[in-house]
C-alpha cells in the first residue's frame, strides 16, 4: 500500500475547505474596503461579483447537463459508423 | 530582394526544410536558433511597405509591417520557438518541420500587406497545419487530418472568391479595413471565421486538434486562430455581427467543455472560448477594445501553448488522455502539475497572470461603451472560464480520485519549456507594461486597481466554490458530445454513399437501355447494308445492264413526250 499523500488526507481536505471559505469570506469583505465602481447599477448590488459569479456558473453547469442528456453519445459513437 | 531575406517567416520556412534535412545536434540547434532569429528580425521590422513585387496586374506588398503585425509576428515566433523547445524529443520527424512551415506562414499572414500574399500564406498554413496533425500516424489522425483540410480549404475558397469579388469591385488588392457593404467582403469575412472556429463550423477545431500529437496540439493551439484573430483585427474592426459571433463563441467553448472527458479536448473548445473574446473584441470595435482583442491573443497563445504542454506531458508519460483514466498525478508529476495550473490561472484571468492584464480590456471595453448585456455575459462567460479550463482541467488531470498512476515529470526539455512558457505568464501579469508598449493603440488602462483585483477574485473564487459545490453535475463519463461535425460525420456519408449507388443504378439502367437501341441499330443497319442485306447484295453485272437499258428506254421515252 502506498503512503497516501499529504494533501489527500481527509484532515488537509478539511483544513483546505476552511481556509477556501475564509479566503471567500475575506473577498466579500475587502467591498468595505475598496472603491466601489458601479457603471450600471446592478453590479453596485453589494457583492455582486460573489453571487453572479456563483449563479452564472450554477446555470452553465445545468444548461450543459440538460444538453448532455440529449447530444451526449458513446465514445467509440463515430468508429461504430464507420464500421458498419 | 534582400528585404525578403529579412521576412521572419520566410527564415522559419527556410528553417522547415532544414529540419527536413538535417539530423542530430544540428537539427536541435536549428530548431532552436531559427526561432530566435526570427523572433528578433520581427521585432526589428519598420513601419511601411518592406518589399514590393508585381504579380499578374497587380502591385503586391508581400512584406509590410506596423505595430499589429509587429505584435503577432513576435508571439508566432515566441511560440515556435517554445514549441520547438518541446517537441526536441518527438520522433515522429515530420511534425517540428510542418510545424516551422505553420508557423511561418503565419508571420507571412501578419506581415503581407496586401489580400493576395494573405490568401497565399493562409494555404500554406491550411497545409503545413494539416501536415501536424496528420504525422500523428494511425488511422483516426489522418481522416482527421483529411477533414480538417476539406474544412480549410473550404475556408480558402471562400476566401478567395471574396479576394476576387473585392479586386473587381473596388480594384485594389490592399489589406485594410473593410464593411459589410458587398457580398465580396462577406465571403472574405466567412473564410476568416471559419478558421476562428465560427460557428457553426466551429467543429473542426475540436475534431482535428486532439488528433494531433503530444506535442503537435501545442503548435496547433497557436497559429490558425489567431491569425484569424489578427485579420479580423486588421479587416473588420468595429463589425457589430462579430459581437453575436464572440459571445456565442464563448459560451459554445464553455458548455462543450464543460461536457467533454478528453482532457485535450476540453482545451480545445476552451480555444474556440478564448477566441470568442478575441472576436467579441473586435466588434466592440473601440481603441480600448481592439487592444484587449490584441493583448488576449498574445496572451492567449502563451498560456494555451502551457496548458497543452502540461496535458501533453500527461499525454507522453501516461499514454491516457481521458479524465475517467486519469487523476492523482500531482503526486509523481508536481512539475507537470504547478506548470498547469499556472497555465489554468492564467486562461482564467488571476490577477498577477498575464490574462488578467489582457482580458480585463475587453470587459472595460464593454463598460465603456455602456453595454450592460454584453458585459454582463462577458462577466458570466469569465466565470465560466474558470469553471471549465481553470479548476475542471487541472482537477480532473492531477487531483480528483487517485489512478494509481506514478509517472515521472516529463524529460529536460519539456520541463523547461513549461517552466519558460509560465515565467512568462507571471512576468506580463506582473508586469504588463511591456506588453502594453507593443499594441497598436496607446494603452489607457489601469489593470491593478482595488476594485479590478477583488471584483475578480470575488467572481473567480465564487465560481469555484460553485465548482466543488456541484462537483456531483459536473462526474466524468466516458462519452463525447455531437456536434455540427455531426452532420458530415455521420448524415451525411451514408445518405452520399445512397446517392451514389443510387446514381450507379441509374447510370446501369441508362447505359443498358442505350446498348439495348444501339444494338437494335446496329442489327437494323447489318439487315439492310451487311453482306447479306437488299441495298449491299453483288448483284450480277446483267441486271446492271437491264437497269441502264430499262433507264435509257425511260430517258428516250420522256424525251419524246
Amino acid at each position: 500500500m502506498m503512503q497516501q499523500h499529504w494533501l489527500t488526507r481527509p484532515g488537509t481536505i478539511r483544513r483546505l475547505w476552511q481556509v477556501f471559505i475564509a479566503v471567500l469570506a475575506a473577498t466579500v469583505a475587502a467591498e468595505f474596503f475598496i472603491e466601489h465602481e458601479a457603471h450600471f447599477g446592478i453590479d453596485g448590488s453589494f457583492a455582486f461579483n460573489a453571487w453572479y459569479g456563483f449563479a452564472a456558473c450554477a446555470a452553465l453547469i445545468i444548461f450543459a447537463k440538460l444538453l448532455g442528456e440529449v447530444l451526449k453519445r458513446p465514445d467509440a459513437y463515430y468508429e461504430e459508423a464507420r464500421d458498419e | 530582394m534582400s528585404n525578403l531575406l529579412a521576412h521572419p517567416g520566410a527564415l522559419l520556412i527556410a528553417g522547415a526544410v532544414g529540419l527536413i534535412v538535417l539530423r542530430g545536434r544540428v537539427r536541435t540547434a536549428v530548431a532552436l536558433i531559427v526561432p530566435l532569429v526570427a523572433l528578433y528580425v520581427a521585432w526589428q521590422v519598420p513601419d511601411g511597405i518592406a518589399a514590393q513585387a508585381r504579380f499578374l496586374d497587380y502591385e503586391i506588398a508581400p512584406f509590410a509591417g506596423d505595430k499589429l503585425s509587429r505584435l503577432f509576428a513576435i508571439i508566432f515566433a515566441i511560440m515556435v520557438f517554445g514549441g520547438a523547445l518541446f517537441a526536441l524529443n518527438q520522433t515522429k520527424a515530420l511534425e517540428l518541420p510542418a510545424a516551422f512551415l505553420y508557423g511561418g506562414s503565419a508571420i507571412g499572414v501578419a506581415f503581407a500587406g496586401d489580400l493576395i500574399t494573405v490568401f497565399v500564406f493562409w494555404e500554406i498554413m491550411a497545409i503545413g497545419s494539416t501536415l501536424v496533425v496528420w504525422s500523428a500516424g494511425g488511422r483516426s489522425a489522418y481522416r482527421a487530418s483529411l477533414r480538417y483540410l476539406m474544412i480549410h480549404l473550404l475556408g480558402g475558397v471562400l476566401l478567395m472568391a471574396g479576394i476576387a469579388g473585392h479586386v473587381a469591385e473596388f480594384g485594389s488588392i490592399a489589406f485594410g479595413s473593410m464593411t459589410l457593404d458587398s457580398p465580396a467582403h462577406w465571403l472574405i469575412l466567412a473564410g476568416f471565421l471559419i478558421n476562428a472556429g465560427a460557428p457553426p463550423l466551429s467543429a473542426w477545431l475540436p475534431d482535428a486538434y486532439p488528433e494531433a500529437s503530444w506535442s503537435g496540439m501545442v503548435f496547433l493551439s497557436a497559429f490558425t486562430t489567431k491569425t484569424a484573430v489578427y485579420v479580423l483585427l486588421r479587416g473588420f474592426p468595429g463589425t457589430e455581427l462579430l459581437l453575436y459571433i464572440g459571445l456565442f463563441m464563448i459560451f459554445y467553448g464553455i458548455v462543450y467543455a464543460l461536457l467533454e472527458n478528453d482532457m485535450r479536448r476540453i482545451l480545445a473548445y476552451s480555444i474556440v472560448n478564448q477566441v470568442g473574446f478575441m472576436v467579441a473584441g473586435v466588434g466592440i470595435g473601440t481603441e480600448m477594445a481592439l487592444n484587449g482583442s490584441a493583448a488576449h491573443a498574445f496572451t492567449h497563445i502563451i498560456y494555451k501553448a502551457l496548458l497543452l504542454m502540461s496535458a501533453g506531458s500527461v499525454l507522453l508519460m501516461t499514454g491516457k488522455s481521458k479524465c475517467t483514466d486519469l487523476g492523482g498525478l500531482f503526486q509523481s508529476m508536481p512539475l507537470t502539475a504547478a506548470c498547469g495550473i499556472i497555465g489554468a490561472l492564467s486562461i482564467s484571468s488571476f490577477p498577477l497572470t498575464s490574462g488578467f492584464v489582457s482580458k480585463s480590456m475587453i470587459s472595460q471595453a464593454a463598460v465603456d461603451e455602456h453595454m450592460l448585456y454584453i458585459w454582463i455575459l462577458l462577466a458570466a462567460a469569465s466565470a465560466g472560464v474558470f469553471l471549465h479550463a481553470g479548476i475542471k482541467f487541472p482537477w480532473f488531470v492531477f487531483f480528483q480520485k487517485d489512478s494509481g498512476m506514478r509517472p515521472p515529470d516529463p524529460p529536460l526539455n519539456m520541463r523547461l519549456a513549461m517552466l519558460l512558457f509560465s515565467a512568462l505568464c507571471i512576468v506580463l501579469g506582473v508586469f504588463p507594461g511591456p506588453l502594453y508598449e507593443l499594441l497598436p493603440y496607446e494603452v489607457r488602462f489601469v489593470p491593478y486597481t482595488g476594485a479590478h483585483v477583488v471584483t475578480q477574485l470575488q467572481l473567480l473564487l465564487f465560481s469555484g466554490l460553485a465548482f466543488f459545490v456541484m462537483l456531483n453535475y459536473l462526474r466524468r463519463t466516458p462519452t463525447i458530445t455531437l456536434d455540427v461535425d455531426w452532420v458530415y460525420r455521420r448524415l451525411l456519408p451514408p445518405l452520399c454513399a445512397a446517392a451514389a449507388s443510387g446514381l450507379s443504378r441509374l447510370g446501369e439502367t441508362f447505359s443498358a437501355a442505350a446498348s439495348a437501341l444501339s444494338s437494335r441499330l446496329v442489327a437494323a443497319l447489318h439487315q439492310h447494308h451487311g453482306p447479306e442485306g437488299v441495298l449491299a447484295r453483288t448483284w450480277p453485272t446483267g441486271s446492271m445492264a437491264l437497269w441502264v437499258m430499262v433507264l435509257l428506254l425511260a430517258y428516250l421515252l420522256f424525251y419524246y413526250l
